[in-house]
């Protein structure tokens, strides 16, 4: 069932399976690529965005006149002004009710109006309440210093916990409060087996606000077309489709007269999975004013006006026996979604939600979200979204009990997992996996990061009282992706299917174009799914060229994001190749003059059974299905097809991820000495895509763990609101990596695939907290948050020791 | 990302850059590499009304030996300081330093001059010229004068320059012989010292004969640690000493550390850099 990625190697078709160099890489390294702010328009004005200082305020007036009379000032809009070219607020698409799950609800979402420019209060430090409009970028620059805003300061509510205390200042008055909802997913008796179980431990745990830090920061142009009322808009998005939907709710400009294409996109992180204010202001103005406009996002800017991530509180029980089988699992979370609800922010909680348990197996189980508005940059999607989340939560626990039954982390993971399936199977969560082999991908990283000998060097530094602690930890993850059957993501709430489309167009010169729903922006795509298409129809890589994201070529998709490309929009191709087939087959077999039945598809080819040279390639037929001069009745000209691929199930990759640190215990500085990575996403089309996929994802959790933290004073502003205050490791911090994987197909598509994009950032902030834990536990450190920056770490220990001296 | 609208003339010379100095008056600034005035002037935290470019002047990038002395000229590049074979036998503490400046875009243009007229005190190099008792030479529309680096830096972003004066050469000693460290604390490669620790040590009779010891972060300027480097030179033992390194100076807490942290942290970097400045021959 499992097999080695040797194994997979031999079986490998020509491309998939195979490092084949990217195909977009050649204009990326040459700077021939073309992003959003490479995009110039003729006579285009250039829109500024007007921010609140303030983290909560009332706006009493906006005056523009000092602005309109600097040099190159077109307009001014105030929020008030802007409030009558909308049909609807800012799209947040997964309105979550308080619920019981799976008991249905009949509450109604609380969903506070979010307007483009706000023009009754100021949210959030970053929010904005004005637009200039002018003819250079450094003239709308001038001119947002000259729009005088009269705000009248509020008291902020910034820590999610007291934002639901009943004096709490509130962000929305029109809720009455600040919770958003709250969830709950209950399955066996919890209150129960919580009783009765011998050991009972609790953690609580403090994620703070990431700031997703795309390099390329975000961007909008549009292209206003006055006499046809059409408009053509360019994002730095993860996702054309879905804003084309979205805006043209927002703006009233029909979505037929819409058309939004992702250029080269430099980055996302999930925070260019949203429909921001910038975009919808852009298409206002440019519908105002008929004229191009162009609006580019300043690093400074990111990071208020971006959607941040992570940002929860979670308090983490775990139910065993003596002998440390976890029987039951309890998680509360608060959740802070910021000033506002962005497109999914109810919903990523949702998607950690049924994974508390991990890779074991309680028979009881409770996961209870509540969401905070509070008045900071609104949460969003961040890499892992929910996983990482969930994740860290249930492997720090472990390593908790571990320590409290004095058992090996190892030991008692293997005692706790789900045994080896490769047929759906039902977990406590509620969901079905498809596919496992959990002991197999453990054993596999233990024995890369040879952790005995880890081990033993541990227990010679600690006899020697070494001054630098070395610790060792593990994570284990289970990821749900593919993100989803239409159906599930209806019950969850969310307002989109969870189907992705692919067209296939053969042309009669041989060459093939593939027509893809999804949006990368720098997972390869074009690379990928060229090798699957050129598998599939036996052609050549070099002859498929792959579109995508422009909403005018690619009509069908629901874009890139939470690792569901492959296994949702690579699925969609592959199937879209076998109805290429299916027609091309009888096109072979009447040119052969053969029965359909007689023909066998060998060697990337149509071949009469017994009779190797009479065989017809797929560019045989498309030309055939060209010309048209001689086809079967019924059968229609051209070779080309759409499939609109609707998964039935989630995929479930898993892993096993082991890290060691060196602590200095005088200046609480952690060094990441060996970090190995094996990660199982069932069969793989491209193995140097996969491992970049995981060298960055590893790198962004190490990130997570020992660097990343939004900081904020208490007036609620950012204090860490440029590259030089928010630390993202570079090349010079991080170790080397030692990659592998175990290959365990997914039972829910014919191509076996799980998807890989996040798991790197979901397994990386466990295993490296679980290591700084490990170093610190001899020196009585029972507790340790992220990110474990050197001033924690030697807070940490000077605290175990007894307070300052 | 975009400054406010400012002025910008290139100086040919050293005296036409008085002399615009002269004429754009009291708001406008010196441009030598810009790594740190134009990342102030995008974030819009300065707002000089006029840019004096030195960057093309003739002759003003040098590293030349001078008796017991070393001239360095005020635009030479931190590389060049880093790479100065001169520097890495008669003054190795200044090119080891300066290699631990930013990252390497901003070695190959930030300057030594333009870090010491920044008077940043976070930043490495004002540390290390004070620590090597450097001599500044300075020119303005009166004529040259020299500037010990012990007078030079008065208060944050405060050098000893008046308005049209310019920054022309940077002079050190030959330290050989002498055994030095420059410890720099920050978590990130390209971050600046959250306490950054220079020393000099001369070995006497198995213990330290002089020893000087300059903080990087510690305070409003880079400061010398006159307690420690007398405890280290009456045979205190250095672990003992070294709790006495943060006497006389003032930390900030700002997001990277609390006061608190960089104290405690000065004491363990105070000991290693001395241990490591004995150890070096």
């Amino acid at each position: 069932m499992t097999q080695t990625a040797e194994a997979t190697q031999e079986q490998a078709k020509r491309y998939v399976g195979g490092g084949v160099l990217r195909k977009e890489d050649p204009e990326l390294l040459t700077g021939q690529a073309r992003f959003i702010d490479d995009i110039a328009l003729p006579g285009m004005l250039w829109v500024g965005v007007v921010r609140s200082p303030f983290a909560h305020a009332r706006i009493n007036g906006v005056d523009g006149s000092r602005a309109l009379e600097l040099p190159g000032v077109v307009a001014v809009l105030s929020g008030e002004e802007l409030a009558g070219d909308w049909e609807a607020g800012l799209p947040c698409a997964w309105p979550i009710a308080t619920r019981s799950w799976p008991t249905p609800t009949d509450e109604d979402p609380r969903m506070p109006d979010h307007w483009p420019v706000a023009h009754d209060k100021a949210r959030f430090v970053g929010d904005p309440v004005a637009v200039v409009v002018a003819d250079s970028r450094a003239h709308a620059k001038d001119a947002l210093e000259a729009v005088d805003v009269d705000y009248e300061p509020l008291e902020p509510v910034l820590d999610v916990e007291q934002a639901l205390g009943g004096d709490a200042p509130r962000c929305h008055e029109d809720l009455g409060d600040n919770r958003c909802y709250t969830w709950t997913l209950e399955n066996g008796e919890v209150e129960r087996v919580f009783s009765e179980a011998p050991v009972v431990v609790k953690e609580r745990y403090r994620h703070p606000r990431l700031i997703p830090n795309a390099i390329e920061p975000r961007g909008v142009v549009v292209q206003p077309a006055p006499a046809q009322g059409e408009f053509t808009m360019w994002s730095a998005t993860q996702i054309p489709h879905i804003a084309k939907v979205t805006l043209s709710l927002t703006t009233g400009i029909p979505e037929s007269k819409l058309r939004v294409i992702a250029p080269d996109v430099g980055g996302g992180f999930g925070s260019k999975l949203n429909v921001y204010a910038e975009e919808a202001v852009c298409l206002a103005v440019a519908r105002r004013l008929g004229l191009p406009v162009k609006w580019i996002e300043e690093r400074s800017e990111n990071y208020l006006g971006t959607i941040h991530g992570r940002g929860v509180v979670q308090d983490m029980e775990l139910a065993a026996t003596e002998e440390g089988k976890v029987v039951g699992v309890r998680a509360r979370v608060l959740a802070d979604f910021g000033a506002y609800l962005q497109l999914v922010a109810p919903g990523i909680p949702l998607l950690g939600a049924f994974i508390y348990h991990g890779l074991y197996d309680p028979e009881a189980y409770l996961f209870e979200c509540t969401g905070v508005f509070t008045n900071r940059t609104p949460t969003d999607a961040y890499r892992g979204a929910g996983r990482p989340e969930a994740t860290y939560a249930i492997e720090r626990t472990i390593d908790a009990l571990a320590r409290r039954l004095g058992k090996d982390p190892v030991e008692l993971r293997r005692r706790n997992f789900i045994p080896p399936f490769d047929e759906p199977r039902a977990t406590a969560g509620g969901l079905e996996f498809d596919s496992g082999n959990y002991p197999a991908t453990l054993d596999k990283a233990l024995e890369l990061a040879d952790y005995e000998g880890l081990r033993r060097e541990q227990a010679e530094r600690r006899a020697r009282g070494d001054g630098k602690a070395l610790g060792i930890g593990l994570a284990t993850y289970i990821e749900m992706c593919g993100l989803a059957p239409s159906q599930v993501l209806s019950a969850l709430k969310y307002g989109a299917g969870g189907w992705d489309a692919a067209t296939i167009r053969c042309h009669p010169t041989g060459k093939v174009t593939v027509v893809t729903g999804t949006s990368p922006h720098g997972q390869g795509h074009v690379t990928s799914w060229a090798q699957i298409a050129a598998d599939e129809l036996g052609v050549a890589f070099e002859d498929v060229e792959v579109l995508h994201g422009d909403t005018a070529i690619a009509p069908l998709g629901m874009d890139t994001y939470g690792s569901r490309s492959l296994a949702v929009g690579g699925i969609a191709l592959w199937n879209a190749a076998q109805k290429i087939k299916e027609k091309a087959k009888r096109i072979a077999a009447h040119d052969l003059e053969v029965s359909p039945d007689d023909l066998e598809w060998t060697d990337g080819k149509f071949q009469v059974r017994g009779v190797p040279d009479k065989s017809k390639t797929i560019p045989d037929v498309a030309f055939a299905a060209w010309t048209a001069h001689s086809l079967p009745d019924d059968v229609e000209p051209g070779l080309e097809a759409t499939h609109v691929y609707d998964p039935p199930n989630f995929t479930f990759p898993a892993g096993a991820h082991v890290c060691a640190v060196e602590v200095d215990t005088e200046t609480g500085e952690v060094e990441i000495l060996k970090y190995v990575a094996v990660d199982d996403c069932g069969n793989v089309i491209n193995p140097t895509i996969v491992e970049g996929q995981v060298h960055g994802g590893v790198a962004q959790g190490i990130a997570e763990a020992l660097y990343e933290e939004a900081v904020y004073d208490d007036a609620g502003n950012l204090l860490t609101s440029s590259m030089h205050s928010y630390r993202i490791p570079s090349a010079a911090e991080l170790p080397s990596f030692v990659t592998d994987r175990t290959v365990t197909p997914s039972s829910t598509n014919p191509m076996g695939v799980k998807g890989v994009g996040e798991a790197g950032t979901i397994a990386a902030p466990a295993a490296v907290m679980n290591a700084v834990a490990d170093a610190l536990a001899p020196l009585g450190v029972t507790k340790i948050d992220l990110p474990a920056t050197p001033e924690r770490v030697w807070r940490a220990i000077r605290d175990a020791k007894g307070g300052a001296q | 990302m975009i400054p406010a609208a400012f002025e910008y003339e290139r100086a040919e010379s050293v005296d036409e850059a008085i002399d615009l100095l002269g004429r754009f008056g009291e708001e406008a600034k010196l441009l030598a590499g810009g790594q740190s005035l134009l990342s102030l002037m995008k974030l819009r935290l300065a707002f000089p009304t006029a840019l004096v470019d030195i960057g093309r002047i003739a002759g003003l990038a040098y590293v030349r030996g001078d008796g017991d002395r070393i001239a360095i000229g005020a635009m030479t590049t931190h590389e060049d300081v880093h790479r100065s074979e001169l520097l890495q036998e008669a003054c190795p503490l200044l090119a080891h330093a300066a290699g631990e400046v930013g990252d390497p875009q901003v070695r190959h243009v930030g300057t030594i001059g333009g870090s010491v007229a920044h008077a940043d005190p976070a930043s490495d190099v004002p540390t290390v010229l004070l620590t090597l008792e450097a001599d500044l030479v300075v020119r303005g529309p009166g004529g040259e004068r020299t500037v010990p680096a012990t007078e030079f830096f008065k208060g944050t972003f405060e050098p000893d320059l008046a308005a049209q004066d310019v920054l022309t050469e940077i002079r050190v000693r030959r330290t050989t012989g002498l055994g030095w460290s420059y410890v720099k604390f920050h978590p990130r490669a390209q971050d600046w010292a959250i306490v950054g620790i220079a020393t000099l040590v001369q070995r006497a009779n198995g213990g330290i004969g002089t020893a000087r010891v300059g903080l990087t972060n510690m305070g409003p300027v880079p400061i010398r640690a006159a307690a420690f480097e007398q405890a280290l030179t009456s045979g205190a033992d250095v672990r003992e000493a070294a709790e006495r390194v943060v006497e006389g100076t003032s930390p900030v807490s700002d997001p990277f550390a609390s006061a608190e942290y960089r104290t405690e942290l000065a004491k363990v970097l105070a000991r290693r850099a001395v241990e490591e400045a004995i150890g070096r021959p």
